[in-house]
């Protein structure tokens, strides 16, 4: 499954895809770009991955929410390469036939993937300089 | 009688692993892919230290990193087996 993309992401398609008739309670997690950071303004955030764990660990998370929450869908998407300031960076979608279990299958996927999805992000700074952020505030 | 065996006709070769780095560590080591020999027995913290020890400015790299193997993610103590996929990733940083 393609959840790494280099392209921008589509929210609302990605909503269409998981919802269903049965599903009165649809979430999304929206990640964007932040613009302030310590060192200076960041223009961008060059995004890369161990592609081929990632996706198995995607794979893996999103398992975890059909034992755990069986009526959920889910589904993501994480951007690759430079994602300019504002832009979406990550998406994860749930719809669930009611709101509590569409919020939690949406926070599992979104703090899972923070902690276990190998993504590096480095900061492109408006003065030029680079830097590689490691911290796990999001 | 007591017999006496040939201890070196009982000693296996050392496992032979791809460690991988990413992100900063690649920048930090300068490359993105060895291979290393790593004595019985072979375990993720022994390959760590090795790869400290041997490849240029190892040392650099944090004694525990976050480890990998074959796509999952391990621990020190997980045992090597030949052609096993060791990757070091700096903390991640996803979202």
């Amino acid at each position: 499954m393609g959840y790494l993309v280099t392209d921008a992401i589509d929210v609302s398609e990605l909503l269409a895809q998981v919802a269903s008739p049965g599903c009165g309670g649809n979430a999304a997690f929206v990640g964007t770009v932040r613009r302030s950071e310590v060192d200076g303004p960041v223009n961008a955030i060059e995004y890369s991955a161990y592609e081929a764990m990632a996706g198995a660990e995607i794979d893996r998370i999103l398992e975890e929410v059909t034992e755990q929450w069986p009526q959920a869908k889910v589904t993501m998407r994480h951007r690759l390469g430079r994602v300019p300031t504002g832009e979406v960076s990550v998406a994860v979608v749930a719809a669930a036939p009611h709101r509590d279990e569409a919020f939690a299958a949406c926070r599992h996927v979104i703090e899972q993937t923070k902690t276990r999805v190998p993504i590096w992000k480095k900061e492109i700074l408006e003065s030029g300089g680079e830097r590689w952020r490691e911290d796990r505030s999001g | 009688m007591p017999e006496f065996t040939d201890e070196s006709s009982t000693v296996q070769p050392p496992v032979s692993v791809r460690v991988r780095f990413y992100a900063r560590y690649a920048e930090l080591v300068g490359l993105e892919q060895t291979t290393l020999n790593v004595p019985r027995p072979a375990t993720v913290g022994r390959a760590i230290a090795l790869v400290r020890e041997q490849v240029s400015n190892g040392g650099s790299l944090p004694v525990r990193p976050l480890v990998a193997v074959n796509e999952e993610h391990a621990l020190p103590d997980r045992e090597l087996a030949e052609g096993d996929l060791v990757a070091l990733l700096p903390p991640l940083a996803g979202g």
